[in-house]
């Protein structure tokens, strides 16, 4: 009964993408789209109430729950934005019904990728799930063929493809560091025998394996020495791919930089991952906040802003302990459900105004007053106001930091408010004020939007208890 | 100690790292597909030795795709692409020649630096062949920052793939399903630069990537 969740998990969108691929009704292909995603979402749910064994190649475990039901609720709520989002595209001619079908089973195929990446128990096949995931991505970026989204797209396909690289030569590394202990042959690549074996691994190497690791998973997070590819790719591809790559390609990356945390913390005399990670998670944090102030177009405004969170989280959970680890997961969490609501409206803005540069762009609230509160409401709980739950999540970090380091806790004090001032800044000038741009009626669907908003107020003031132990319980398993 | 296997194996890995460097200074195209082709029939002799001293029979089929595949189809591939395109003329090399090859023999230092110190109790075979196999993957990456033009791009990043591969089969016992994974991925990647390729030429009129930063999102 339980494995056949998981089976689900993965199932319904490998089916999907092959069914989806004879189908030339875009109409027919975007419910089948939406459906597949909900079946996923359903088996997903599942998940923590009837928990399977894990096997040599699957797994589910405490900590990838986690990330999968977000993974699929996110993939869902997606997938309905997407089909008011294209039937918009196919009229104003952007897209063909061709690519319309090329995009969903692509979508379909991603979300495979992701899936298969949480629940992989084997580092050599999480590692070609994320690259399958990639490669879907890199495709949907440049399906608009303009110059701007095949420049995109070739950034992110010769970035993604530099970063997946080192990120293999890193898991080539640990499996050297495994097979001295535990043997050669497939066991030692199985994460759950590499858990319980660490301790006794050669700490020299798997110090070197993580850096690579870091650098690789680190270019799939949007790190900021590494993040050139991030805002390009989410302005010019479609923005359900925006909203999917900001609430969910960057969290699988992240979950597989995780995994070889705990490895390394495992291990007593391998250098502790939490000083590099805090390093690269706070420059990325200062950096992006910095970015946000002179952006042109709306999109790239909002991917400024999902570096500087992921930023923030890769920081979190570079602080470890108790506190930050849960911080880094509530963090993920919010910031997942809130950027992909954000897309989910500046999709609509974008095809309302015909332009993403915010100088198109004014006087939201008078025209589309639906759609222009719900980008405030959006705007308002990514900058980390109360009472939403993203406050909670940075109020959290910046003052478990403050236990531990009180320097760097100003830091990141200090990025967070110029970050705050920065969005409120454009949030203003994009929502009141004298109206700016198009002013045509708005065909959209609100739910996928409003949804994940309410989750996010409802976090902010009250988190229920099965959820808190559940998140303090993964928290120490991340140490 | 080590024996004949050893040295072998030893000189196959030097000879794909000499094939990295020699792909630096390439400045047509078609000499630099040709060494490419050198540089994947390195491979493939440096696995198969590798199956054969290890008793490994299916890295075997590694080393085979290495040859078909890599050796002889993409190169093939790519030099019907530049053909077709009409671009064989001289590559833009960024910075000078004698630069990068300063800086290719400076990476070579600099990944046996970090590997040797850290592979001490590693098996010794394994050991030197990471070594090599990250120069490789540096020099792979030199290469793609060193270049504009898409192939020559797509030629840096199949070295380092290579070097990827190298390092997968020095690892002894390490699982099938990676080589052919990391075969695979090779595939797919190669069939979307393809598209890539034809969708830039169309737009642009040539494969020089520069021609792309022309079109920065932020520009008006």
């Amino acid at each position: 009964m339980s494995f056949s969740a998981v089976g689900i998990v993965l199932g319904a969108p490998l089916l999907a993408a092959a069914v989806l691929a004879a189908i030339p009704s875009y109409r027919i292909s975007a419910a089948l789209n939406t459906i597949a995603a909900l079946v996923a979402f359903a088996a997903a749910a599942s998940l923590p109430l009837w928990r399977p064994e894990s096997g040599a190649y699957l797994m589910v475990d405490d900590l990838n729950v986690v990330f999968i039901v977000l993974n699929t609720f996110v993939g869902f709520t997606a997938s309905v934005f997407s089909a008011s989002y294209i039937a918009h595209e196919l009229e104003t001619g952007r897209l063909t019904a061709g690519y319309l079908r090329f995009y969903h089973v692509m979508y379909q195929l991603m979300m495979f990728g992701m899936n298969l990446a949480l629940v992989a128990n084997n580092i050599g096949l999480m590692w070609v799930a994320v690259e399958l995931a990639t490669l879907a991505t890199v495709v949907m970026v440049g399906i608009y063929r303009t110059s701007a989204a095949i420049e995109a797209a070739w950034k992110y396909f010769i970035l993604g493809s530099v970063g997946i690289a080192l990120a293999l030569f890193g898991t080539i590394l640990v499996y050297m560091a495994a097979r001295p202990v535990v043997g050669a042959g497939a066991d030692s690549m199985v994460w759950t025998i590499l858990i319980t074996r660490a301790r006794d691994f050669d700490p020299s190497l798997l110090n070197v394996a993580f850096v690579f690791l870091l650098l690789g998973y680190g270019t799939k997070v949007g790190l900021v020495p590494l993040h050139a590819w991030l805002p390009d790719a989410h302005a010019e591809g479609p923005t359900p791919i925006s909203a999917v790559l900001s609430g969910l390609l960057l969290n699988v990356a992240l979950y597989a930089l995780l995994r070889f945390k705990m490895l390394l913390a495992a291990n007593p005399s391998a250098l502790p991952p939490g000083p590099l990670m805090m390093a690269l998670g706070l420059v990325s944090l200062l950096f992006a906040a910095l970015m946000l102030y002179n952006r042109r177009d709306i999109k790239r405004l909002f991917a400024y802003s999902s570096i500087e969170h992921m930023g923030l989280i890769v920081f979190a959970f570079g602080v470890a302990g108790p506190i930050g680890n849960f911080a880094g997961l509530l963090q993920m969490t919010m910031h997942s459900l809130t950027k992909s609501a954000i897309f989910f409206s500046v999709g609509h803005v974008v095809q309302v105004k015909g332009s993403q540069r915010l100088s198109d762009i004014g006087g939201l609230t008078a025209s589309h007053p639906v759609l222009g509160w719900g980008l405030v409401i959006g705007v308002v709980a990514i900058a980390g106001l109360p009472p939403f739950g993203v406050f909670m999540s940075e109020f959290l970090i910046v003052s478990s930091t403050f236990a531990r380091q009180p320097y760097l806790a100003t830091a990141v004090a200090f990025g967070l408010l110029i970050a705050f001032g920065a969005l409120l800044m454009q949030v203003s000038r994009i929502a009141f004020g004298e109206t700016r741009g198009r002013t045509g009626p708005v065909q959209a669907s609100y739910v996928p939007m409003f949804a994940h908003l309410a989750i996010v107020l409802v976090a902010g003031i009250y988190l229920p208890g099965p959820l808190v132990r559940w998140f303090q319980h993964v928290a120490l398993l991340l140490g | 100690m080590h024996g004949f296997g050893f040295d072998v194996a030893h000189m196959l890995a030097g000879l794909l790292v000499l094939a990295s460097l020699a792909m630096l200074y390439q400045d047509r195209l078609y000499s630099l597909l040709n060494t490419l082709a050198l540089h994947a029939f390195v491979l493939a002799l440096s696995v198969a030795w590798q199956a054969y001293i290890q008793h490994a029979p299916h890295l075997y089929i590694t080393a085979f795709i290495a040859l078909g595949f890599k050796s002889i189809a993409v190169p093939a591939a790519l030099r019907r692409m530049v053909f077709r395109l009409g671009i064989h003329r001289e590559i833009e090399v960024v910075v000078g020649t004698g630069f990068t090859m300063l800086a290719g023999i400076g990476l070579i230092a600099l990944s046996l630096v970090v590997m040797l110190p850290a592979t001490i109790h590693a098996d010794p075979l394994a050991r030197e062949d990471i070594a090599l196999a990250l120069s490789v993957v540096l020099i792979g990456l030199l290469m793609m920052v060193t270049r504009r033009n898409a192939v020559s791009q797509v030629a840096g990043f199949m070295s380092l793939e290579n070097g990827i591969v190298l390092a997968a089969t020095g690892a002894q016992g390490m699982p099938l399903v990676v080589e052919i994974s990391v075969a695979f991925s090779i595939l797919i990647a190669f069939i979307i630069i393809g598209i890539f390729l034809f969708r830039i030429r169309e737009r642009f009129d040539t494969v020089d990537v520069r021609a792309l930063d022309r079109f920065r999102g932020e520009q008006r």
